[in-house]
């Protein structure tokens, strides 16, 4: 059905990525599209290959063969920062902050200027980075906890800080994975309302099991099962496909 | 220098301050020349524990080859020193004379190549700066380029340092062997064997050091300081937030080498020779637990760590010379397992919050809240 469209249509085109860990296929001879201004959701079952899938965009895992592009640059030769600085960003599963860091410098971190050795040797903290991170302090409703240390915030305020950290890098291209699990209710409420906040002029590929919050948030679908796409479209498309409902929704 | 607020909060510049005062004033008045040449002597150490605590404390990077280091820094000044020393007219009992006289017991008539730059003593001043620059940069990019780290890295420095005292010892014509090179006099014309050379030499180490101290400080509060910090925790956050690991890695490690280097050029200047028992992985170790004891996270802790060790060290060697290793190996341990931030950590958790008690219950007004570093001034 996608076969024909140029890829350079799209914000991201992943086409024939195929990673083999010892002969097993996490994933395989796997295409799809991600449009700018999308929010694409991954869904499947465990072991489905959804986190690799990610990783293999972000280049934390090495592709076996197969082609990324993302903005017509293939990002399969890219090292992980050439990755980021290209425009992509990457929230992992368990949250990861600095914990030894007060919010204020870990979002500091992640603002995009001074990211050589030296550039970070002659870093300043104008008003300009103040500005930005007391701007993202706010979103991720961090605003009065700036000079506390990030081990002394709880699960659901590392994500947001994590979430906070990549807007910060104001990415072409956002992945989460996971964002609300762990969260509890309230939390879960806000970091929809967050995350509905975020997505604006950016493409967002989400990982996520909370077939309600996906619902909320998701334009299309996509459902892995063992490294393939199972199906593709709309979330109604998907939540009939009797193959879906067979190896993923009907458990 | 600049001293405010910024650069040093309260509790380090008491920490400043009663160093200049102990290694200006109080420590220079009380000993004599011995005592104070030791002193001197166990201050290079320092050097190379200012700068494990960038790299090992900060960085996250265990380095248990920073004697090769202070070794290269410390062999480039004795290069210089020893062509000063090997004049014509001094050496003219020799077969060949004009060359240091190990080269001439081991036959060599002419001075190899790489000796020659050091009859310039600007040229061996910036040698004791690049070479281990350089040195400390090819293992780096070596090592982190290919995300070697950890355990592995540690060992690879450790074996780095077991093939380089080999090679010093193995390549005696070259390198005085494991005598080392010995007999050096004077520096640019100057006698250094002199008492009042040592209190110069002295007082031109202990400002060299607080440049270090500043210098350091400095590094760790830049951005790239936090990054360092950032990346012992999380390394993936890092690389994923733009940051190319392994270039702030081999920064690190190239500023730790240069640190020991100057130690090493301080020491061959102090003692007064060079050999490969500097260089070694014995050596290399107790430069760790030096830090590891004074607080791996305390640029000042460093220098406390060199001072004592090596107090008790020479206190403890002299009446059990067989027992002190033990000794040594035990405080590590011990330091290790109770006191992760060793002596610096002691002070900051047990005594510091009883001074601020004492001083707080005497003024009626308490002191003022403590902002944090990284408060954002509004």
């Amino acid at each position: 059905m996608l076969i024909g469209h140029q890829p350079k249509d799209f914000l991201l085109a992943v086409s024939g990525l195929t990673v083999s860990f010892d002969g097993f296929k996490a994933v395989n001879d796997l295409s799809f599209y991600v449009e700018e201004n999308e929010i694409r959701v991954i869904i499947g079952p465990n072991g489905a290959g959804k986190t690799t899938v990610l990783d293999l965009i972000c280049g934390k895992t090495r592709a076996t063969s197969g082609s990324i592009q993302f903005r017509g640059q293939e990002l399969t030769r890219l090292r992980e920062n050439e990755i980021v600085q290209a425009g992509v960003g990457r929230k992992f599963q368990t949250p990861s902050v600095f914990e030894d860091l007060t919010v204020f410098e870990n979002l500091e971190i992640s603002f995009p200027r001074g990211r050589t050795v030296f550039g970070s040797l002659t870093f300043q903290r104008d008003d300009v980075v103040k500005q930005r991170v007391e701007e993202v302090a706010e979103m991720i409703f961090l605003k009065d906890r700036l000079n506390t240390y990030a081990d002394q915030l709880s699960h659901g305020q590392k994500q947001w800080l994590e979430i906070g950290m990549l807007l910060i890098q104001d990415p072409d291209l956002l992945m989460l994975d996971e964002p609300v699990a762990g969260m509890s209710v309230s939390e879960r409420a806000k970091t929809a309302e967050l995350l509905n906040r975020i997505i604006k002029d950016r493409s967002v590929l989400v990982i996520e099991h909370d077939m309600k919050f996906v619902e909320d948030i998701a334009h299309k679908v996509t459902v892995l099962h063992q490294g393939q796409i199972l199906s593709e479209g709309t979330m109604e498309h998907v939540k009939n496909d009797p193959k879906v409902i067979e190896v993923y929704l009907g458990h | 220098m600049i001293i405010n607020s910024r650069f040093f909060n309260r509790s380090e510049l008491v920490g400043f301050l009663a160093l200049a005062l102990l290694l200006f004033l109080v420590l220079p008045l009380s000993l004599d020349i011995f005592r104070l040449n030791l002193v001197a002597k166990y201050l290079t150490y320092a050097f190379v524990g200012i700068g494990l605590v960038l790299c090992w404390g900060y960085g996250g990077i265990l380095s248990l080859g920073q004697g090769v280091f202070f070794g290269l820094g410390g062999y480039c000044m004795a290069m210089y020193l020893k062509l000063e020393a090997s004049s014509v007219a001094n050496t003219k009992i020799q077969s060949t004379p004009g060359i240091p006289d190990f080269m001439d017991w081991n036959q060599l008539t002419s001075l190899p190549f790489f000796w020659k730059p050091f009859h310039s003593f600007p040229v061996a001043l910036i040698a004791i700066i690049v070479v281990p620059a350089i040195f400390s940069f090819i293992i780096g990019a070596a090592m982190f380029k290919r995300r070697v780290g950890g355990v592995y890295f540690a060992i690879i420095t450790q074996a780095i340092a077991a093939i380089m005292t080999i090679l010093i010892v193995g390549q005696q014509g070259y390198t005085g062997g494991i005598n080392g090179i010995t007999d050096l006099r004077t520096l640019h014309g100057w006698d250094i064997r002199t008492d009042h050379a040592k209190y110069i030499l002295y007082f031109v180490e202990v400002v060299l050091l607080f440049g270090c101290i500043v210098a350091a400080q400095f590094i760790r509060l830049t951005k790239l300081g936090r990054i360092l910090v950032a990346m012992r925790e999380q390394e993936d956050r890092v690389r994923f937030s733009g940051y190319s690991v392994a270039n702030f890695k081999i920064f690190a490690f190239c500023a730790a080498a240069v640190f020991a280097a100057i130690g090493g050029a301080m020491f061959t200047l102090e003692v007064g020779f060079m050999s490969p028992s500097f260089v070694g992985i014995v050596p290399s170790i107790e430069m760790v637990i030096y830090t590891a004891v004074g607080g791996r996270m305390s640029i000042f802790g460093a220098v406390w760590g060199a001072l004592l060790v090596n107090f008790a060290k020479t206190s403890l060697s002299e009446s059990f010379p067989q027992l002190w290793l033990f000794g040594l190996g035990a405080l590590f341990i011990a330091v290790v397992l109770a006191f992760p931030n060793g002596l610096s950590g002691i002070w900051a958790d047990h005594v510091q919050p009883r001074i601020d008690r004492l001083l707080a219950s005497r003024k009626p007004k308490p002191a003022a809240g403590y902002v944090a570093d990284g408060a954002p001034a509004e």
